[in-house]
């Protein structure tokens, strides 16, 4: 009984320590807002995901012609929109890292 | 001791509030020490479900009768193996290992979800801490494994039907399955929930999904083999509402790997697919309420009592909160991009969604018409096989054919030029194979030639893939066939993987045919020296032997089988008495025929006063496929979902400014 208690009490207080932990740290913070992506950061996240899913599609699109799948008359008409959907993914987020830069460093004189 | 439990329960439930409470707090108003003390409560509650665990572990291991739970369970003369596997035995006990494995994803979870992002991230902890508080409320107050008595001298003992080596393996596996789907539908919801629709909580849940999904499958496989070997009636699955409680939600999460694969691929399918993890959450939490309710009859379901009007009310809350918030969201799930061609590899994901979910759906109503006539009429109406077996065939079948038709189709659109190209090697396969089929006496059951005829259809179509993915991989040089082999697998993981795991469908699907359309019965009563024959074996029966086990006592049929002269072997089928429980349970013998792949089952279905014996005997063709569909299927699975090193630095890169910085 006696150690049932000891390992009980010592559970709770462990439990009340993890719980209370973020508020012992850091016990009064100048800003205490969650962190979310704002309009700019969701622009990039949705263009890299449109990055990805052309150069996933051009990567299909190759192999399944390789393999026989997509005959070359189907292949010459599809790979182009595709590239042209990469590229432009692509150069979207290229102007958007210079954005970036550009307002990390600010010109002088 | 039982104070401990009790109080490790109730620690647990006021943490899982907390994460609730808390976390649905500050992710509304967006505070970041609050939502990470919320984090921090959720692993607490598994530490403390840990301890609760301990506790009855310990309890069970000593026999300590003063817990109700160990003296109903368990007996002084049960092996420890078996007294142990008893923690999930009965209801109390299986809840606590839900609770212990609910917590500890949701802990392991969280701590791995970075790149979720920390405003997804903030939902996702309330969503799990509120699935874990209704657990950790049925377990503190409702029915709690750490219930006391006066202590007495033996307990009941252990329902002999799981006194068995697969005990302590297939329920925890099938557990694992059930609660892993929890995770990908706290994901989603907290996805919804923080107006983010973007592939994040797809990405982060992937392998959750993969795993849960497999240990179910392999779960449910164990199950199946438990049933054949331990049950003693000849089959691996009846249609029982509690095995068709795992096989619900393995079908909805097949759709869903499927689906988000066009998602990811195409942006496609959003609403669908959070609707399929809504509805493989709610078909397990479903399953559980199915096993543990005592609402149905069922050999699998070997407890009553009251938790059923607790889990229907949390069905209907989960089932109308989420689809609430997927209605709610809409506008944000609308997909920008179309179906380009209905013959496209991704028109054959759709094809084998709608299957998978229709033959989720029929046996989900084969599984409710019962309950619902009983609770209309006064009388439960019984959906028996035939009606299993219809669907089975009517959507079953053709998702079979649609496996090998999926690897042959390219994405977005095919010509007929090249379909004629791709399906030409195996429909010659498949023909001829059918054409041997009917030569050799195959056509005695039309669903079986056509099952083997697509079985084959689709083996080829893998073989074929690898052999013109290898192929083309060489093409680009500086490998050899074999460095071309890994690489394809390697960097395509999930997709081979996907064909490995299709393969083993196949084989489930010739085993299940074979062991079914094609098997022989035999029955007879034989007195000591007589004999009776089944598809060209000779079983003699010799008589009786008898021994006295520590719990029971056992009796034995000796069955010599000979095929022509040739003497196969001394084969055992019998019964046990199990003294503590006072129950009777068929032991059956089986001959494995590792050429043919097929097995001699025998069952002593009487054992007479007169000393003659009334024997069953099946011959089961190519039955053993079914395990061996279980071993390629973990091969299958390990390989999609064993990471990935370049899709890493690939994600890593695409999330880097959105991950969790801690």
């Amino acid at each position: 009984m006696t150690l049932a208690l000891v390992v009980g009490a010592l559970l709770a207080v462990a439990c009340a320590v993890a719980v209370g932990l973020p508020f012992l740290r850091e016990p009064a913070v100048s800003d205490d807002r969650l962190v979310s992506p704002d309009e700019l950061e969701r622009r990039r996240l949705s263009l890299a995901e449109e990055r990805d899913r052309a150069l996933a599609a051009l990567k299909e699109l190759e192999f399944d012609h390789r393999t026989g799948k997509i005959s070359d008359t189907d292949y010459r008409e599809l790979v182009g929109p595709l590239r042209r959907r990469a590229a432009e993914a692509l150069r979207a987020l290229d102007l958007r890292a210079e954005h970036a830069a550009e307002k990390r460093v600010p010109t002088h004189g | 001791m039982a104070d401990l439990g009790r109080a490790a329960l109730v620690t647990s439930f006021l943490l899982l509030v907390y994460a609730l409470v808390a976390g649905s707090f500050a992710a509304w108003r967006s505070r970041r020490r609050l939502a990470e003390s919320a984090q921090n409560a959720l692993i607490a509650a598994f530490a403390s479900t840990a301890v609760a665990a301990v506790v009855l572990l310990s309890a069970l291991a000593r026999h300590d009768f003063s817990f109700s739970y160990v003296a109903d369970h368990t007996s002084r003369e049960l092996p420890l193996g078996y007294t142990l596997t008893a923690f999930w035995g009965g209801q109390e006990g299986s809840l606590l290992l839900w609770l212990l494995v609910l917590t500890g994803y949701s802990a392991a979870a969280v701590l791995t979800a970075r790149r979720v992002g920390r405003e997804v991230l903030a939902w996702i902890v309330p969503t799990l801490g509120f699935v874990g508080t209704f657990f950790a409320l049925l377990l503190a107050f409702v029915s709690s494994p750490f219930v006391t008595q006066a202590a007495v001298a033996d307990g009941a003992g252990l329902n002999p039907s799981l006194q068995n080596p697969y005990m302590a393996i297939h329920p925890p596996m099938l557990y694992l399955g059930y609660v892993g789907l929890t995770v990908p539908f706290a994901f989603a919801m907290g996805a919804l929930l923080a107006r983010r629709t973007d592939e994040r909580w797809i990405v982060a849940t992937r392998r959750w999904t993969l795993a849960a999904w497999a240990f179910l499958g392999v779960g449910q496989l164990l199950g199946a083999h438990w049933a054949y070997v331990e049950i003693g009636w000849g089959g691996f699955y009846a249609w029982d509402p509690v095995e068709n409680a795992a096989l619900m939600p393995w079908l909805a999460a097949t759709a869903f790997l499927h689906s988000v694969m066009i998602q990811e691929k195409r942006g496609m399918l959003k609403v669908w697919n959070v609707l399929l993890v809504v509805l493989a959450f709610c078909l397990s939490i479903f399953g559980t309420f199915l096993t543990r309710s005592g609402i149905i009859q069922s050999i699998h379901s070997f407890t009553q009592s009251s938790i059923g009007p607790w889990f229907l009310g949390f069905i209907c809350l989960v089932t109308v909160a989420s689809l609430a918030l997927v209605f709610a969201r809409l506008p944000l799930l609308r997909s920008k991009t179309r179906l380009e061609s209905l013959v496209s590899r991704e028109a054959t994901f759709l094809y084998n969604n709608l299957l998978l979910v229709a033959l989720a759906l029929t046996i989900l109503w084969g599984v409710v018409y019962p309950l619902l006539s009983e609770a209309v009429t006064g009388e439960a109406a019984t959906v028996s096989k035939p009606y299993y077996n219809f669907f089975l065939h009517s959507f079953g079948v053709p998702l079979l054919l649609l496996m090998g038709i999926g690897p042959l189709v390219a994405w977005r659109r095919a010509s007929l030029r090249a379909l004629g190209r791709t399906f030409l090697w195996p429909l010659a396969v498949a023909v001829a194979g059918g054409v041997v089929l009917l030569a050799t006496g195959a056509g005695s059951s039309r669903i079986g030639v056509i099952a083997y005829t697509f079985s084959l259809f689709v083996l080829a179509s893998i073989v074929l893939e690898f052999v013109r993915g290898t192929a083309a991989r060489r093409a680009l040089g500086g490998v050899g066939w074999a460095g071309a082999f890994s690489s394809l697998i390697a960097r395509n993981r999930r997709r081979y993987g996907g064909y490995v795991v299709h393969a083993s469908v196949v084989l489930l699907a010739i085993g299940v045919t074979g062991a079914s359309a094609y098997q022989t019965v035999r029955e007879s009563r034989l007195k000591p020296g007589e004999s009776m024959t089944v598809a060209g074996d000779r079983l003699v029966f010799r008589g009786f032997e008898s021994r006295t086990e520590s719990n029971h006592r056992a009796i034995r049929a000796l069955v010599d089988v000979y095929r022509g002269n040739h003497y196969l072997g001394r084969y055992t089928p019998g019964k046990n008495q199990y003294f503590a429980e006072d129950q009777v349970s068929n032991e059956v013998a089986i001959r494995h025929d590792l050429l043919t792949g097929g097995d001699l089952f025998l069952i002593a279905d009487q054992v007479n006063g007169d000393g003659s014996i009334d024997l069953k005997a099946l011959q089961k063709p190519l039955v053993n496929l079914l395990w061996l569909a279980g071993l390629v299927f973990v091969g299958g699975s390990l390989i999609a979902l064993w990471p990935d090193a370049r899709e890493e630095r690939r994600l890593v890169e695409r999330y880097a400014d959105a991950t969790v910085r801690i």
